[in-house]
């Protein structure tokens, strides 16, 4: 009897490399490009990691690299440090929680469930910049950053097609 | 056999409780850090050694990685402009007309600007030395706006030099390393810019939302500002010169006094880092705030008058001179706190007022 399928998942395929890929989107959406005299979309990428792993499978490693993530958005944008990390690690806590429901869902029902995430994540980074400045900030900008990042959704699909059968302990 | 019943089953029950306790311990870890980000000051960040090293990477590797993009922004510049040689030719035409109507008469006010400064011996400011850079990375979080720019304190940039483009202020820096500056944009959420209107000269505090368009706060007197006025930096608290060029007020959606960005207008590539201290980087702070004051010399009234009334009763021509003349050896006596006795009949020594020394009440024996 072989135990192919009931391997672990090597954390480098499905941690390392999409956490990776998720920073260089970020840096690449960030050079001062303009297109047609558009700024470019700067989505938070990471998000795609924050749902799909917790839908793959659950992770001791997932919550330390979406912690890390997090910092590295916050020396990136200059957030307070701190901010991404727990904005991200709420939505993470709420998709491991809702995960039973999401689980076998459709694609488009999955999707609808990363969007509620994201807004999860963004308002509670909406709230903690609050805090920090005691100022509100601009709610249309958030409402963009949460549209672009909700189109973000077919990379997480791709991520879960992927990986989501290959522990089949977690399926 | 279930697989569910295998021993490789039994792993799920504690796996998802070991991620659920590493999550909590991560997010445990996350409000720690941020309870440690105390900012009294948008520059003084606990963190600012791990943010000055974070920038350092990432500049080069921005610098890199935005080069093709200059290099197709440069390709359709040259391009559009190619294309558009002859219509542009005879837009600038016009505008050089233009141009030199205004020229003319900038001459004439720069001339008659110099001559008033002259004569009421304003203290002209001087020129300012800038450095330029290249903007190598366009931070555009949900809420933060930063930029990340080539020049460092290799280049003689400083924490709180203000930043221009090529059309007006689009903020200061406030984190610098070797080799990059981090600059901090009118429009972050945490950004407080002292300006006025151009048209009343009315103060404000153009306030940053995030959005690209900031607020203008805390505006002063009735009907200060009008759609389409010019918003220029007050240099009130002395973080920004006056008169640097910020946009054109516009009315908001929500009905608040917003501005329009000159800076939007153009891509900022490139960069004018002002070496401007304020005067509180230029003023010795140990003098500041030793708590003693300064000096102050003022006038005796009556000492005043019983010269006048001396010189009268003397020499009617003397007091007529007097008046036209101060007498240059006379010094201005001690100010007098509280009513006293009135003066002695005996008049004082023309031209020998009692010296003044500060600002304390004179003593009965001080007094001529």
């Amino acid at each position: 009897m072989s135990f192919q399928a009931a391997r672990p998942l090597d954390p480098v395929r499905w941690l390392v490399a999409p956490a990776g890929v998720c920073l260089l989107a970020t840096l690449m959406m960030a050079l001062p490009f303009r297109l047609l005299g558009l700024q470019l979309p700067e989505p938070v990428f990471p998000m795609i990691c924050v749902f799909s792993w917790a839908v793959i499978r659950p992770s001791i490693l997932s919550a330390p690299v979406i912690l890390l993530l997090g910092l590295v958005l916050d020396l990136l944008w200059g957030s307070p440090f701190g901010t991404w990390g727990l904005s991200m690690l709420i939505g993470y806590g709420l998709t491991l929680t809702m995960r039973a429901m999401m689980t076998g869902q459709s694609r488009l029902m999955l999707w609808f469930w990363f969007m509620i995430v994201t807004g999860v994540s963004v308002t509670a980074g909406y709230l903690f910049t609050t805090l920090a400045f005691e100022h509100p900030p601009n709610i249309v900008g958030a409402i963009w950053q949460l549209f672009a990042t909700s189109l973000l959704y077919p990379f997480a699909n791709r991520l879960i097609d992927r990986f989501d059968d290959a522990d089949v302990r977690f399926r | 056999m279930a697989f569910r019943q295998d021993t490789f089953g039994e792993l799920k029950v504690p796996l998802a409780w070991t991620a659920g306790v590493a999550l909590v311990v991560c997010v445990v870890i996350a409000i720690g850090l941020m309870l440690s980000d105390r900012r009294g000051t948008v520059e003084n960040t606990a963190h600012a050694a791990t943010q000055q090293a974070v920038d350092s990477v990432v500049t080069p590797v921005g610098d890199v990685l935005s080069a093709p993009g200059r290099w197709i922004s440069g390709a359709s510049s040259f391009l559009g402009s190619y294309w558009d040689a002859a219509g542009e030719n005879r837009r600038l035409k016009i505008k050089l007309q233009e141009a030199q109507r205004f020229q003319d008469r900038s001459l004439v006010l720069a001339l008659e600007n110099a001559r008033l400064r002259t004569i009421l011996g304003v203290r002209t400011e001087p020129a300012l030395p800038m450095v330029t850079a290249r903007v190598v990375l366009d931070a555009r979080g949900p809420f933060r706006r930063a930029q990340l720019a080539n020049a460092g304190s290799d280049k003689g940039v400083a924490v709180g030099y203000p930043v221009i483009s090529e059309r007006g202020v689009i903020g200061r820096v406030i984190g610098v390393s070797s080799h990059a500056s981090r600059i901090l944009l009118l429009k972050d959420v945490s950004s407080r810019t002292p300006v006025m209107i151009a048209r009343s000269n009315a103060r404000a505090i153009l306030t940053g939302d995030g959005g690209d368009n900031p607020r203008l706060e805390n505006l002063r007197g009735f009907d200060p500002v009008k759609s389409g006025d010019r918003i220029l930096t007050s240099g009130d608290g002395g973080v920004y010169p006056r008169g640097l060029p910020v946009g054109r007020a516009v009315k908001g959606l929500d009905g608040r006094w917003r501005v329009a960005l000159d800076s939007d207008a153009v891509a900022l590539d490139w960069v004018r880092i002002l070496q401007f201290k304020d005067f509180a980087q230029l003023a010795d702070s140990r003098s500041l705030s030793n708590g003693a004051m300064p000096g102050v010399i003022t006038e005796d009234p009556r000492t005043q008058v019983l010269r006048d009334a001396a010189s009268a009763l003397t020499s009617p021509q003397g007091s007529l001179a007097r008046q036209a003349k101060p007498d240059p050896d006379a010094r201005p006596a001690k100010p007098i706190a509280a009513p006293t006795a009135p003066p002695a009949a005996k008049p004082p020594v023309s031209g020998a007022a009692p010296a003044a020394t500060g600002n304390t009440a004179a003593t009965p024996g001080e007094r001529p």
